[in-house]
């Protein structure tokens, strides 16, 4: 729709403009630089060309890491998307109530994320930690810094109580935008409960879901504080996911220079995948507005 | 097919009523006869979308029972209910075809998949759908999907009744035409109560066999779309009804004159003593504009409606609405108005009186 | 003082919603816009809003070019289908809000407020938030707040379409009250046929984004330039019978056909198709001329005093308006009259070849 121009408009942007220069393009462009060029950091630079990249595409430590690091967001989708719609559905609509859920929901959510971490860190101790105490009182062998397995657990399981909150709030606003005519008809036409989503709640809540999807995916994607602060990467590098391995590379061995260039390939992956997600998602919108 | 009787039946939204004016329903008997075309007339707010949501099981009343045929079911599900209920904005399940959409209701009673074909195609041949039945129900237009919605209430073949919220308040007026004519011989097919809640007065009346009107949550009168023109029993009614609605004037009713402001106008029937306030009602379509036959007019408008015309004049103080046919010149020899006397109710408090003698 | 649209058109990715118009509306007229649903309506309404530009032509106003203007900057008021109220302030300040933007003094905005609030009878509510108001009530808060900063063009979208139907009656007999106090252009659009009968003043009939017909709304009711102006003016709709021309006599099919006078005796020989109104058909030979069509009856509808017969003559679908009350037998066959004066003949392409007789005498 073509509303009467009004050019004033872009002379608001400007200022945001000029503070996204400066803290993302031009450190973008620093990234790039180091990436192309061999260095210690000591401002002597060698051009290295595109010795980096092929270095990191032939790295069986980034394939590790990048195959962990699939596992590890295939899982958590897989849990907190199902969980998310189902404590959406059954979130009560109004009242009282309605108000506590939706603030209990909300309140993993506002935990900074090494605060996050700290708190399951200490948790999952096996000596102070209540649930590690717990644990090994009923006889279960549970040591996440020894064992790979339950340090896998135990950062899941943080980031499902971490993050869940934000699909399942997404999902419920998706829910409340159906209007009850819907859910009378669905009573009146004797469907199942099980028809009403998948025909009523489902398509309604496509929208918000992609999203909720989307983010969770670029955030697992990309997550370092929560795992770092529990487990370090360790035990041994069972929990090292691709940004834990990123910042070892360029702070623990000052390999500026293939860190950069990984750093360039993780921002293309996450860039491809988000524009895969929005392309859908603007189809749909599409279909939708016909 | 059932009979649908409804026992000492009022509703409160509120939890603890404390008079009447909470109660959004006031507490009514009606007995719905198998196979009878009714519709439910009013305003908004006079309660007949709470009164329709009771009968299809989507409310439960806070008091009264509620049978079909013999068996109670206020407190049984609308499922068990086995009622088919159109909406008024359409609701469609987009992700379906359309005839999905249409065999929905069947397939969720487990029919045979032949039936269901069967069902389905003679349904869409109603709604003028047969072309399209294989395309999604998303992209359609607001009519089209409420054609729809309307099919899938009708596509059960076995349902106590079939109730309709105002199902043609997005449709044009063309199209309205149609689909209310399908819905009428629909009836005479297929035979199923059939309560139709509307507040345009057109739609009631064409549709129905006996129309309800409904007023501040009490059912004011019941009867055949003549009786409620000819004879309303309430002045609500005669207002409600027909367009423009009924000419209400006071006036001092003795025997068989009506007395207003000095003229005498003769009534069809003789009244006995009358106590109240009382008024005599007559229709836009039964007064005759004339040069000195009646009662003298003040011609204020004359509006153009195609069919006919609707002159504004005042008489006796008042504003009143008269019919005038297409060809008639409304010139200014017309000076007076005279009322049909057989056509004149008599109403006191609001309630239409009977004649001393005789028949009406 | 008046608003001129030169072959003003718009084009959206590639669909044309409204075909190039040319319209002129005169101050003090009350302008009806009348067509279905997405016949462009509401898109005419937003251009001469300036809430969209045009893809081609021009508006003018008294004579100035405004196509490029801003609509905050244009005198205009807008009334909607949805009742629009600032749900936060008191029905006094909703109507006082447009003053107040514009910077008017205490003193006078009281007093247009009052003035506009007594006009549309809502003084006793002019303390209460909108919300709290009926649906009339509502949307007469939204008229006056409309009214009140005296625009030069006032429009309004459907805004009774929301309405109870007796509520609709009581406001459109005084929507033109208001107009005339008024002063302004207003124009108003509907789906209704008779909507537009009520309010007189002109109507343009829309069909696909263009306009078919404007002029007096009983000129564009009586003799329109063609079939599809009368489609759309028309309810219940206009029944339609093909007919042909021989020497000097019109032919309706079977038995049924009339001499050839007046307008038709100047008519060539040949096809035509022949319109006429619902309510023109009766149940008995009311005049000599009157043609006799033999219909079998499908449904018999009762509304009050009349009757609505749906017919089916051959492969046509008629609906006849009878006066009285008539309930007949569905299936049964059914003698119509018809009075040749009251047909309209349309040539092949859909143009008027031959008015009404009564409609050219009324």
């Amino acid at each position: 729709m073509e509303k009467t121009q009004n050019n004033k408009a872009w002379f608001l942007v400007l200022p945001v403009l000029v503070l996204v220069a400066f803290s993302a393009v031009i450190p973008l462009m620093t990234v790039v630089n180091y990436a192309v060029n061999d260095t210690f950091g000591n401002n002597q630079f060698f051009w290295a060309g595109l010795e980096w990249f092929d270095e990191m595409v032939n790295s069986q430590r980034l394939h590790d890491a990048l195959g962990r690091q699939i596992l590890f967001s295939a899982i958590i989708l897989a849990i907190e998307v199902p969980l998310g719609i189902y404590i959406a559905l059954n979130m009560p609509k109004k009242g009282f109530w309605a108000s506590v859920c939706l603030v209990l929901m909300a309140l993993p959510l506002l935990i900074p994320f090494n605060v996050v971490g700290t708190i399951w860190q200490i948790f999952g101790r096996v000596d102070i930690g209540l649930l590690g105490h717990y644990l090994a009182k009923l006889g279960f062998d549970y040591n996440y810094v020894s064992d790979p397995v339950d340090a896998w657990i135990t950062v899941i399981v943080m980031d499902v109580w971490h993050w869940t909150s934000l699909v399942a709030l997404l999902c419920y606003a998706g829910l409340q935008s159906i209007p009850n005519a819907y859910y009378q008809a669905a009573r009146v036409d004797q469907a199942s409960r099980w028809a009403v989503f998948r025909y009523i709640e489902l398509p309604k809540m496509a929208g918000v879901l992609l999203i909720a999807v989307l983010l969770r995916f670029m955030d697992s994607f990309m997550i370092y504080t929560e795992p770092f602060v529990v487990t370090g990467g360790g035990p041994g590098n069972s929990t090292t996911f691709l940004s834990i391995d990123l910042v070892k590379m360029a702070i623990g061995q000052f390999d500026l220079g293939p860190a950069a260039a990984f750093s360039i390939m993780y921002f293309l992956v996450i860039l491809l995948v988000s524009w895969v997600f929005y392309t859908v998602m603007t189809n749909l919108d599409k279909e939708e507005g016909k | 097919m059932a009979q649908i009787t409804l026992k000492n039946l009022a509703h409160s939204y509120h939890p603890t009523p404390k008079g009447e004016q909470d109660f959004a329903l006031k507490e009514m008997d009606h007995v719905w006869q198998d196979g009878g075309a009714y519709a439910l007339l009013g305003s908004s707010g006079c309660g007949k979308t709470t009164l329709l949501n009771i009968i299809s099981g989507l409310l439960r009343p806070s008091q009264g029972r509620v049978l079909f045929g013999d068996r109670d079911v206020t407190d049984a599900e609308t499922a068990e209910r086995n009622i088919a209920q159109v909406f008024q904005f359409p609701v469609v399940y987009d992700t379906m075809t359309v005839r999905d959409n249409l065999a929905f209701p069947l397939r969720n009673r487990g029919k045979d998949a032949a039936y269901i074909a069967r069902r389905v195609d003679q349904i869409a041949r109603m709604i003028g759908m047969e072309t399209i039945l294989d395309r999604k129900a998303r992209g359609l237009t607001a009519d089209a999907k409420q054609k729809i919605s309307l099919g899938r209430g009708m596509v059960r073949e076995d349902v106590n009744a079939i109730l309709f919220d105002e199902p043609l308040t997005v449709i044009d007026p063309h199209m309205k035409w149609e689909l209310r004519t399908q819905l009428k011989q629909l009836h005479r097919e297929f035979g199923h109560t059939m309560i139709y809640v509307t507040h345009d007065q057109t739609e009631a009346l064409t549709f129905a066999d006996k129309v309800v009107v409904m007023y501040d949550g009490r059912v004011v009168q019941m009867g055949t779309p003549e009786e409620l023109f000819e004879t309303p029993a309430h002045t609500f009614v005669g207002y409600f009804i027909g367009s423009p609605g009924m000419n209400l004037l006071p006036a001092e009713i003795r025997g068989s004159t009506a007395h207003l402001q000095g003229a005498a106008v003769p009534l069809g029937a003789a009244y006995g003593p009358i106590s109240g306030r009382t008024q005599i009602g007559i229709r836009p379509e039964y007064a005759v504009l004339t040069e000195g036959d009646g009662l003298p007019i003040a011609i204020r408008r004359v509006e153009d409606v195609g069919r006919h015309r609707i002159v504004r004049g005042e008489v006796a103080g008042q504003m009143i609405s008269v019919i005038a046919p297409e060809g008639m010149p409304v010139g200014s020899a017309l000076t007076h108005v005279r009322f049909t006397p057989d056509r004149i109710n008599v109403y006191a408090d609001d309630w239409r009186v009977a004649p001393a003698e005789g028949a009406v | 003082m008046a608003l001129e649209l030169q072959a003003v058109s718009r084009v959206v990715k590639g669909q044309v919603h409204i075909q190039p118009t040319t319209l002129t509306l005169e101050k003090g007229t009350m302008n009806v816009l009348l067509g279905p649903t997405l016949s462009g309506k509401t898109s005419l309404m937003r251009l001469m809003a300036g809430l969209d530009a045009p893809t081609t032509g021009r508006l003018m106003w008294h004579g100035q070019d405004v196509t490029g203007v801003r609509v905050q900057d244009r005198k205009v008021a807008m009334v909607y289908q949805q009742f629009i109220n600032y749900p936060a302030m008191s029905v006094y300040d909703n109507i006082a809000s447009p003053l107040r933007l514009m910077g008017r003094d205490k003193a006078a905005i009281d007093r247009a407020v009052r003035e506009t609030a007594e006009m549309l009878k809502l003084t006793p509510m002019l303390d209460r938030k909108p919300l709290e108001l009926s649906g009339g009530q509502q949307q007469r808060c939204a008229l006056a707040r409309a009214l009140v900063k005296g625009a030069g063009l006032v429009l309004l979208d459907e805004p009774l379409a929301n309405l109870d139907y007796k509520l609709r009656e009581e406001l459109r007999a005084e929507i033109p009250r208001i107009f005339e106090e008024s002063g302004a252009i207003f124009v108003y659009a509907t789906t209704e046929p008779e909507e537009a009968l009520l309010l007189g003043g002109n109507t343009a009939t829309l069909w696909e984004g263009r306009v078919t017909q404007f002029g007096p709304t009983p000129t564009v009711y009586r003799q329109p330039a063609d079939a599809t102006t009368a489609r759309v003016f028309s309810d219940p709709p206009m029944n339609f019978v093909s007919c042909f021309k021989e020497g000097h006599r019109m032919n309706f099919g079977g038995n049924a056909n009339a001499p050839a006078d007046g307008a038709f005796a100047g008519l060539p020989d040949g096809r035509y198709t022949a319109g006429f109104r619902a309510n023109h058909l009766h149940l008995n030979t009311h005049s000599g001329s009157a043609v006799e069509f033999r219909c079998t009856l499908g449904v018999s509808e009762i509304t009050g005093s009349e009757t609505f017969l749906h017919l089916a003559h051959g492969e046509d679908r008629w609906v006849g308006l009878i006066h009285g009350v008539h309930d007949l037998t569905p299936g049964t066959e059914v003698s119509v009259w018809l009075d040749p004066a009251h047909v309209y003949i349309f040539d092949a392409e859909g143009r008027l070849a031959a008015p009404a007789a009564y409609a050219a005498a009324a």
